[in-house]
């Protein structure tokens, strides 16, 4: 089996609050793996810790208030990134590993020309003279499918539609070929149409390129067309995580299945959607309070008193190799319990 | 009213927002924004009209045009057989009562410095609806209708979560007991699980209050799971109106397939055929001459006609509007 590229273990990254009200657990003991290559989706809503994982993966968490706990760790090619010096990490950042953003509008410099921007890490990481590095910029332009790359490397943000800026900010992050993009919410802001356009575009530049993607998203639906493999969390931890297919035909965390028959679909019959939508109870907690036991278990069907006290790991999935499939819910050890419910 | 009766009308609805001046009074002004353009539907009682789109297709413009929250330039809207446009200031805040809206975002459009109870009461006594111990029944009932705690009374909206706040907005539209509610994205901001109970809320609520939906949105997938009849816009005008079984399963304009097509699904086995329209949106201040969608259509028959003659919205199917020259052959 190939090394992974990215390894995270008990990754734990904490807020202290403003008001005193405790500290936020954002990140609480997430581990995953990112292969070669692969594209990995990370989902979740709002709150669960997604982004938070992956500002800790460049180290880009504001300290303080924020801080990652010892005892955590993010290896990637070999080198733990927690423990390397500012220096070091600035080497790998926007070369070996870079960023995609969900804000085009506000993650660009509005003050520099859209070519300069993109330079920058060319003439930084790869030591590329202007020229060269401007040669590289329109190369990257024409690369990520902009029209008249020669003429909109002078161009300023404000200059550009939505789509455009993000097509910029892709170009920017791959303007040093790294192994590994994190792409954050890439097509949330944009209309459906554009971001069928940046799916499109980030689907094919990965293969071109053989980068790994770490997708993060709280849209099923784009993970479902674009990943290999997904992890899902809730309340600072994974709670699930299976090959793409394998996730979506047979959910066995009660949050994922119930994520899954929340979502309005389109795949189905105007006359088998009406009616009521599955929803989950209840809301995601704070962060400065997770429930104990399962954090899932005030919103959970199939609760009962085992999970209101004991946290459960993550437990196989029966049938598949190990590791393959992995649930953080206490149904993989009595699944009589599920059907006596259904 | 009777069921069936069209509850809201509106014909030729036009809004040109004015481009900006030019700087320091020197060159040439900005063209308007033609941000509306003609646009006409109707929606039966009881019933909800979707109205899709892109991000700058007008469809907020419509929905505020129709409360006159926003003044339009030309046309006609009827409300219950009430012309809504002719109204002088007093008689129109009197129909407001039966008119109300829900905007997208809940962080922005509930006032931070006054309580759940404050807002809720305001428009009882602005519309001289309840008094003294009146109020604070109907305030928690409205709260309990809408599925949250009266204890919520006392909250300021930063203490609430998106879902809850989304839950009071609809309660203060609700508060004045409207027969027609605008839904302005009322669940894009909000995350899956909540989105799904603030839907069923609105389902349960209509049913209940026999309530009038323009429901506007860009999820397809949403509208879909609520919508009687859908509208798409482009451009600030409709290009297809159907009834969401027909404008689903056999969409006629080759924008409302390629919408369709664009959605991801959550289905990693889903064969489907994805059209990826090439381009942006064109500025709605400088439309595109013939039809409109001409430079990004992907339809196999395009020609010359579509490049200078702009296509009618007219019948193709009973009961189904599309404005394509080849909607006859659709994609």
């Amino acid at each position: 089996m190939t090394e992974p590229l990215l390894r995270v273990r008990d990754l734990k990254t904490y807020f202290v609050t403003e008001q005193g009200s405790g500290t936020a657990r954002a990140v609480d003991g997430v581990s995953l793996d990112l292969f070669p290559g692969e594209t990995l989706g990370l989902v979740g809503e709002s709150g669960c810790g997604k982004t938070v994982t992956s500002l800790s993966i460049l180290r880009l968490i504001p300290e303080p208030p924020g801080h990652i706990r010892p005892g955590s760790f993010i290896e990637f090619e070999g080198r733990n990134l927690l423990t390397l010096a500012p220096k070091e990490l600035r080497a790998i950042r926007g070369n070996r590993i870079a960023m995609v953003f969900q804000e085009p509008m506000t993650s660009l410099n509005p003050v520099f020309t859209v070519g300069d921007q993109i330079a920058e890490a060319a003439i930084v990481h790869q030591g590329l003279s202007r020229n060269a590095a401007r040669a590289r910029a329109v190369e990257m332009l024409t690369l990520v499918g902009i029209p008249d790359p020669q003429e909109r490397v002078d161009h300023y943000p404000h200059q550009m539609s939505g789509g455009m800026r993000q097509r910029v900010m892709i170009a920017m992050a791959l303007v040093c070929h790294p192994k590994l993009l994190i792409a954050d919410e890439p097509t949330t802001a944009l209309d459906v149409t554009i971001q069928a356009q940046i799916l499109e575009l980030l689907d094919r530049l990965q293969r071109e390129l053989g980068m790994a993607v770490m997708l993060i998203t709280h849209d099923l639906g784009v993970v479902a067309g674009t990943a290999d493999r997904v992890v899902v969390m809730y309340a600072g931890q994974v709670v699930e995580q299976a090959p793409t297919t394998t996730l979506f035909a047979r959910p066995l965390h009660p949050y994922t299945e119930g994520l899954l028959a929340s979502v309005p679909r389109l795949d189905t019959r105007v006359s088998q959607v009406r009616g009521r939508l599955h929803s989950i109870p209840g809301q995601v907690p704070a962060a400065t309070a997770w429930p104990t036991g399962c954090r899932f278990h005030p919103r959970c069907p199939y609760a009962w008193d085992r999970c209101a006290s004991e946290e459960p790991p993550l437990l196989d999935a029966p049938g598949g190799e190990a590791g393959a499939h992995t649930v953080r819910c206490w149904l993989l050890t009595e699944p009589q319990r599920r059907e006596r419910r259904a | 009213m009777t069921p069936g009766a069209r509850l809201v009308q509106v014909d030729g609805l036009v809004k040109h927002f004015p481009g900006a001046r030019a700087l320091l009074g020197l060159g040439r002004a900005r063209r308007p924004v033609r941000a509306v353009d003609g646009v006409s539907f109707a929606i039966e009682s009881g019933q909800t009209l979707g109205l899709v789109g892109e991000s700058g297709c007008g469809k907020s413009t419509v929905g505020r045009s129709i409360l006159r929250l926003i003044e339009p330039d030309a046309g006609r809207v009827t409300l219950d057989g009430v012309e809504v446009l002719a109204l002088g200031p007093r008689e129109l805040r009197a129909l407001r009562r039966r008119m109300q809206i829900v905007f997208q975002d809940p962080y922005g459009s509930l006032n931070p410095r006054m309580t759940v109870y404050q807002t809720l009461a305001e428009p009882l006594a602005i519309h001289r609806l309840a008094a003294g111990p009146e109020v604070e029944r109907r305030v928690r009932s409205l709260l309990e209708e809408v599925g949250l705690d009266p204890a919520f009374a006392r909250a300021y909206p930063h203490e609430l979560s998106g879902g809850q706040r989304q839950r009071v907005g609809i309660a203060r539209a609700l508060s004045v007991e409207p027969q027609f509610l605008v839904l302005d994205e009322p669940v894009s901001a909000l995350d899956v699980s909540v989105q799904a109970q603030v839907l069923n809320l609105l389902a349960e609520l209509q049913r209940k209050r026999r309530l009038t939906y323009l429901f506007i949105a860009h999820d397809l997938a949403v509208v879909k799971h609520i919508a009687d009849h859908v509208a798409v816009m482009y451009l600030g005008k409709i290009v297809e109106r159907a009834s969401a079984a027909a404008l689903y399963g056999a969409p006629r304009h080759p924008y409302t397939t390629s919408l369709l097509s664009a959605v991801p699904v959550p289905d990693p086995t889903a064969q489907r055929q994805r059209i990826v329209l090439q381009g942006d949106v064109p500025s709605p201040a400088a439309p595109p001459p013939g039809c409109p969608f001409h430079p990004r259509c992907p339809h196999p028959k395009k020609n010359d006609r579509c490049r200078t003659e702009p296509p009618a919205l007219r019948e193709v199917a009973p009961g189904q509007l599309a404005a394509c020259h080849f909607a006859e052959e659709p994609m």
